[in-house]
């Protein structure tokens, strides 16, 4: 098994790849107008942009609407179950570093019912990047409140009062659990999500790529974000966490771009065999 | 219950005339040096050609607790715990009397204790046993750096004859990097301690040895299970720390490292399942080790590896459950839920192995099952198998390997899920070019898109089902031993009792045949049916207060009409009496 870092290059690419290349034919379940079809778009526009081949990028996702998105994708995926994606992406990088390891899913997969290994994934490091597509609420369920959810948005009748509990702000945990970038994008931005998608990819260890995605079924509202959002200001992404924190506590959860840049080794067990195993006996003899 | 154990009647030696073998238990709060004592005087008597074993009974407590570490030596390899003790040694009598139901004591057994530790334990009066007060404590103190744990070693090596030699050996093995003066300090207490019993007639003497140590094994359970996944091609541990299935990690940590593999220590049981099953899909085999509270945690994704075909084994080292239940102490009672504890139809493999050193052969196995049928297998260990020493001769060369059916690069029209005569579809393994698909928990087509159509749904269960029921697995499905009308039934930890029960029996000229499952999934009705052929008279031996063991039997295959249950829950160990008692007496419940 070869080592060959996050990226594993296409050796004998002909012509450019174009993010058609990276479609399946299956289409999505997804309903008209759901920010995640454009956000399909930015991954197939990023994996062509990386130049990657297909069969050496694995796409990770738990359950969810967004989580169907490897199967619109042409590379290897795994569709596992709710909440689980960042672990299983984790055996699958660690296992075969030499492979481009992606996972994705929704703000309900990853920062409710997988909130500790998105923190755990944060602070552990592996070299992979990790899309949460947002909309803040289930949608497979029919409309409740999700962890990104404000607390007084009455739109569900699980929670005909709101939540009257605090929404996570994904950019901020990720901070302070450890992740090594941290970038926001809005899904009806296809290219800049894609570009973020590539720095991510390409930035060493784990690697956060938070995009705002509009649920045109249960969040009408959602189709405003798009005058909401507004690009991060500064010329240089923050690489000290400090800097970043201080800018994160003032953010208004609109802001794209990339929002942290740091420079912590990924972790990266070592994959040198030194002994046969049959040498083992030794240890036991009597 | 059977806690007083009459050992007059115990020992036999007329049943197995060139057995002899003796059964000694150290005992001691935290700290007093039980177990190092116990592992000592194993280490010794393998040293000095004997065959042993050593369980290891402990409290809840990190530090400072109660321990016990129970002994028994033999010049043939050893099965089982004894059916009681022929000497205790009591390092304190602090909270020796948690374990009275676990110490079977009699009348000819010999109880060595500190001469100021006070009134004996009422459990050690009622025994009946010769109680002898020795000055441990002063003993030690006399010596620099003396401990007192070692002054009951070389009293007790003394009782039971076993060679000095041996055990200045096992100690300059055991504390070699402690330097010549804890050595030094160790051999003076172990003279003192032999110098004690001087003038006490020996207990049930070993005498000679038999044969040398030389091929032979000292190895515990989990140890065996680290070793035999890794001879099965384990390349890849995801796993969080729970008693008492810990110490396979802690061989395999070092031992991967060393092999080209990874063990990464996980956040949650949740993780490690799907972080195995992430390993796997990459092509990569890969394994977990817990106990039964991260077994329920796993049960949803064990699922997801039946649904999308990815072989996985987990490992459950069993203790007393339910919740949080006894951590530190055996008992069979993962059964039910290892076989039918995921949702939906989810056919799978299920293996238990049957001895301290079988641990090793079967997680092989279970290694070798799982990648050829792709599918995830559980391995029933339990407490006192993984935190069992056994001294043995070497175990025999498996066969068993990770043997995985890939796709190859740009196989026409590939399906990951396609139906073929076996059940066992080609898995493209990411890297392979042209296979890409998804792999998936969702109900798919056999080209592996989700599908809720109930022909696809019929499809794919029929599918997962009939490879597993399609395959060989040869004559390990069980260990089949004897002959005769009578029979054994049993599986996991409580084979050993019921090994030696039958040895007994048949040594008196009776005939009976021991049946002791390693495959529990999917069941072998045929073979069980051939090896229960003629029985009449069956007896259901487990460690589970609900009778799991039985009720899977009832299920799956036909029982004699006379069939008897032996059930009792953790942590009283079966022991051999019991069995024997039970199969003498039919009447007896």
């Amino acid at each position: 098994m070869s080592i060959r870092g996050n990226l594993a290059l296409r050796q004998d690419a002909p012509a450019p790849l174009r993010a058609a290349d990276f479609r399946s034919d299956v289409d999505p379940i997804w309903c008209p107008g759901c920010g995640h079809h454009a956000l399909l778009l930015a991954v197939t526009t990023a994996l062509a942009e990386l130049g990657v081949a297909h069969e050496n990028v694995a796409f990770v996702s738990g359950i969810g609407c967004s989580s169907r998105i490897p199967a619109y994708t042409n590379v290897y995926g795994f569709h596992g179950v709710h909440g689980r994606a960042l672990p299983t992406a984790t055996g699958v990088k660690l296992a075969r570093p030499d492979l481009t390891v992606i996972a994705a899913g929704g703000d309900g997969d990853g920062l409710s019912i997988g909130g500790n290994h998105f923190t755990h994934a944060c602070r552990r490091n592996v070299d992979m990047t990790y899309i949460v597509m947002d909309n803040q609420v289930y949608g497979m369920t029919k409309g409740q409140a999700s962890p990104t959810t404000s607390a007084d948005w009455s739109g569900s009748k699980l929670t005909p009062h709101g939540t009257g509990i605090s929404p996570v702000e994904p950019a901020r945990l990720a901070l302070v659990a450890g992740a090594n970038f941290i970038a926001r994008g809005f899904s009806g931005q296809p290219k800049e999500v894609a570009k973020l998608i590539v720095a991510a990819v390409r930035h060493p260890g784990f690697s956060f790529v938070h995009v705002l995605s509009p649920c045109v079924t249960y969040r009408k509202e959602q189709r405003e974000w798009k005058h909401a959002v507004h690009p991060s200001l500064d010329a240089a992404p923050p690489s000290r966490m400090d800097e970043a924190m201080h800018r994160l506590a003032d953010d208004d959860g609109f802001t794209t771009g990339i929002l942290f840049s740091g420079d912590r080794p990924a972790f990266a067990p070592d994959r040198q065999q030194r002994m046969a195993i049959g040498s083992f006996d030794a240890q036991f003899a009597a | 219950m059977h806690s007083l154990v009459d050992t007059a009647t115990l020992e036999r030696p007329a049943a197995a005339p060139a057995s002899r073998s003796v059964s000694l238990v150290f005992t001691g709060s935290g700290g007093a040096g039980a177990m190092t004592a116990g592992q000592i005087l194993l280490d010794a008597a393998a040293k000095a050609g004997f065959y042993g074993l050593m369980s290891r009974s402990m409290g809840p407590q990190i530090r400072g607790g109660e321990a016990a570490a129970m002994l028994r030596l033999s010049n043939r390899p050893v099965a089982a715990l004894g059916d009681g003790f022929d000497l205790l040694v009591a390092f304190d009598w602090g909270s020796v009397a948690r374990f009275a139901a676990e110490l079977p004591l009699g009348p000819k057994s010999l109880v060595l204790v500190d001469d100021e530790q006070g009134e004996t334990p009422a459990f050690v009066v009622a025994s009946g046993a010769e109680v002898l007060c020795l000055a441990f404590e002063r003993t030690a103190e006399a010596i620099p750096d003396g401990r007192v744990n070692m002054v009951g070693v070389g009293a007790a090596a003394r009782l039971i004859g076993l060679d000095p030699d041996g055990l200045v050996a096992a100690i300059e093995t055991k504390l070699g990097r402690k330097g010549a003066a804890t050595i030094a300090a160790a051999k003076a207490a172990i003279e003192a301690g032999e110098r004690l019993v001087a003038e006490h007639p020996p207990v049930a003497r070993l005498g000679r040895g038999e044969g040398s140590a030389d091929g032979r094994w000292n190895i515990s359970g989990n140890e065996a299970t680290g070793l035999g996944a890794i001879r099965g091609g384990i390349g890849f541990v995801a796993a969080y720390p729970i008693t008492p299935s810990t110490e396979i990690l802690e061989w395999m940590a070092p031992a991967l490292e060393r092999t080209g593999g990874v063990l990464v220590q996980a956040e949650d049981e949740l993780a490690s399942i799907n972080m195995i099953i992430g390993a796997s899909f990459s092509g990569v085999p890969s394994m977990t080790a817990t106990s039964g509270p991260g077994l329920s945690l796993m049960s949803e994704s064990l699922g997801l590896a039946v649904a999308s075909e990815t072989p996985v084994v987990v490992v459950d080292v069993m203790r007393g459950g339910p919740s949080t239940g006894i951590p530190t102490k055996s008992e069979q009672s993962d059964l039910a839920i290892a076989l039918d504890g995921l949702h939906g139809d989810a056919p799978h493999l299920v293996l238990a192995p049957n001895s301290i050193d079988d641990c090793l052969a079967t997680t092989q196995w279970a290694v070798h099952l799982a990648e050829k049928l792709q599918t995830p297998a559980i391995v029933l260990s339990d407490q006192s198998l993984g935190q069992s020493r056994v001294v043995t001769d070497r175990p025999p060369d498996r066969p068993y390997r990770a043997e995985r059916l890939v796709a190859a690069a740009d196989t026409a029209n590939y399906r990951r899920y396609a139906v073929t005569e076996s059940g066992v579809s080609p898995m493209a393994i990411p890297g392979t070019p042209g296979l890409a698909h998804v792999a998936d928990g969702l109900e798919h087509s056999e080209r592996g898109t989700p599908s809720a159509a109930a022909a696809d749904h019929q499809r794919q269960l029929d599918k997962r089902q009939g490879k597993l029921d399609r395959c060989d697995y040869g004559a390990d499905w069980a260990d089949v031993e004897g002959d005769g009308a009578v029979a054994i039934v049993t599986w996991g930890s409580v084979t050993g009792p019921a090994r030696e029960a039958a040895a007994r029996l048949r040594a008196r000229g009776e005939e009976v045949r021991l049946i002791s499952l390693r495959l529990l999934a999917p069941a072998r009705p045929v073979e069980m049916a051939a090896a229960l052929s003629g029985v009449e008279r069956l007896l259901v031996v487990e460690q589970s207060h609900s009778k799991q063991f039985l009720k899977y039997l009832r299920a799956n295959y036909d029982l004699p009409t006379a069939t008897k249950s032996f059930a009792r829950p953790g942590p009283l160990p079966v022991r051999p009496v019991e069995i024997e008692a039970r199969l003498s007496d039919w009447s007896m419940q």
